[in-house]
């Protein structure tokens, strides 16, 4: 069979390029999700976690914080999503797209809170010191002075992250979520053709993620401004 | 108490406060890292007006003194009243009173994500909430008295040492302080800037600004200071006026110290 055969039969035939447009819209709405959930978790838990690192209050809190890193690092993001979806979600009214939204925000969020806790770590005690000293609250200073450099100082790591997260949803299908990967794993269904719908899949992923690695790169280049 | 009749409180003392008070009371303070006394039960009284430069050997507890003031470092025992108020009662709002003391540190500590300009405005306009306009105003007056106007959008790590250095001396006044703690203003810089700051604190100290000053600079606490304290140990071994300070000094840890540094 000749590529435009193929190219033919595996995604204009019967329509079938919508089973990828439609999974890569789902992917893309797990993703967008997961990551707001992900980095508004994440930047709490590294809050709390570095307050109590420097000031020893909120004890209780960070316990709270270890023991959920420790299970969400500790085990596989398929099992968790799966344990959200068949044992704590078990309602149906509960879509997939929902279920996985959180589920993946709730894993990213172990992840990014690392990342911000290094981050916000790099920072010199100095920098708290004279926010401080100015006469700006603990919570003032984070916020103006120290996050913001945290910030700038983790976009790789962070950008990293977000790629992850990503390919990380492509295991959506587990709990009945037509997303990219699904949507092609259908195709191969219909065609018993294996090449052309993984590698369009695979294509889409790439385009996908480098289009974030290029956001990064801008991002970064105007946050150095600083530095020049 | 709430925070407003707080600072209406803070004002009023301070618009009652003239040359020559006492701004600072520091009554028994001690300091202690685990077992180790860094601070014994030292008293002394920061005028308004006054210039008062700290020194010792390192080790001696200078910079634990001066933020102590502020309560950078938060004494074991004993009381702190700035303006009056006891600034280490649980219940005192210590914000509100660092917005009213000034500190420049020994390794600048300028915000390097800011510029010049943005450095200087940060505070008073999002703790006084003052006018962005207004306050980018004075920032530039500022600038313009330490010399340097043409920096103001620049960032902090493309100035040079003394150039940073004096940039947080006028983001400290800019929050118009009634008191300047200075911690090693100069000991970070190369020896051929730390003339331009000062020069700077020089000028300051003219204009009646109450200072408490950790440096290792004796010209400079020879010529402006008003009185000068000689910390070891943790304690004020000894303390005077410069003239008596440097002529006759009996005692001899301070004079093996001076004759270290002069």
């Amino acid at each position: 069979m000749s590529i435009q055969e193929r190219l033919y039969m595996n995604l204009v035939k019967d329509q079938r390029w919508m089973y990828l447009t439609d999974g890569l819209l789902n992917t893309l709405i797990i993703t967008v999700f997961a990551l707001l959930i992900g980095v508004i978790v994440g930047m709490f838990i590294a809050i709390i976690r570095t307050t109590h690192d420097k000031t020893g209050k909120l004890k209780w809190l960070d316990r709270f914080c270890r023991l959920y890193l420790t299970i969400v690092r500790g085990t596989p993001s398929v099992i968790q999503l799966m344990i959200f979806y068949y044992c704590i979600f078990t309602s149906r009214i509960f879509s997939g797209i929902f279920v996985g939204s959180i589920a993946f925000g709730l894993n990213s969020g172990a992840y990014v809170a690392e990342i911000i806790r290094g981050g916000i770590m790099s920072i010199p005690q100095g920098q708290m010191e004279a926010g401080r000293s100015l006469g700006f609250n603990y919570v003032e200073t984070m916020r103006y002075i120290i996050i913001p450099q945290a910030i700038k100082n983790v976009l790789p790591a962070i950008f990293n992250e977000f790629i992850t997260l990503i390919k990380e949803t492509a295991v959506a299908g587990y709990v009945a979520v037509q997303d990219l990967t699904k949507g092609g794993d259908i195709i191969r269904s219909r065609t018993y053709d294996a090449w052309t719908p993984l590698l369009t899949v695979a294509l889409i992923y790439l385009v996908l993620t480098m289009f974030l690695t290029s956001l990064e790169k801008r991002l970064e280049r105007s946050l150095r401004q600083s530095e020049r | 108490m709430s925070a407003n009749k707080e600072e209406l409180i803070l004002n009023q003392t301070t618009n009652t406060i003239k040359d020559g008070d006492v701004l600072i009371d520091i009554r028994n303070i001690t300091k202690k890292f685990n077992d180790l006394t860094v601070l014994n039960d030292i008293s002394t009284q920061i005028r308004k007006g006054e210039v008062v430069c700290v020194i010792g050997p390192s080790g001696s507890g200078k910079s634990t003194f001066l933020r102590c003031l502020n309560r950078l470092e938060t004494p074991t025992s004993g009381q702190i009243l700035f303006e009056g108020s006891d600034i280490l009662a649980p219940d005192a709002n210590i914000d509100l009173h660092r917005q009213k003391m000034g500190m420049v540190f020994q390794q600048f500590n300028l915000f390097p994500h800011m510029s010049i300009l943005d450095n200087l405005t940060l505070a008073p306009t999002r703790l006084l909430k003052r006018d962005k306009k207004d306050a980018e105003a004075e920032a530039m007056e500022l600038l313009e008295r330490v010399g340097l106007p043409d920096k103001a959008n620049a960032f902090p790590l493309q100035l040079s040492g003394g150039q940073q250095q004096r940039v947080a001396i006028v983001r400290a006044l800019a929050m118009h302080p009634d008191v300047m703690l200075f911690d090693e203003p100069t000991s970070a810089l190369d020896p051929e800037m730390v003339g331009e700051v000062l020069q700077v604190m020089k000028q300051l100290a003219e204009e009646h600004m109450t200072m408490v000053v950790v440096t290792h600079e004796m010209g400079f606490a020879r010529e402006v200071s008003d009185r000068i304290m000689f910390l070891e140990g943790g304690s004020f071994v000894s303390e005077g006026a410069p003239e008596e300070f440097f002529a006759h000094q009996e005692n001899p840890r301070l004079r093996a110290f001076l004759s270290k540094v002069l």
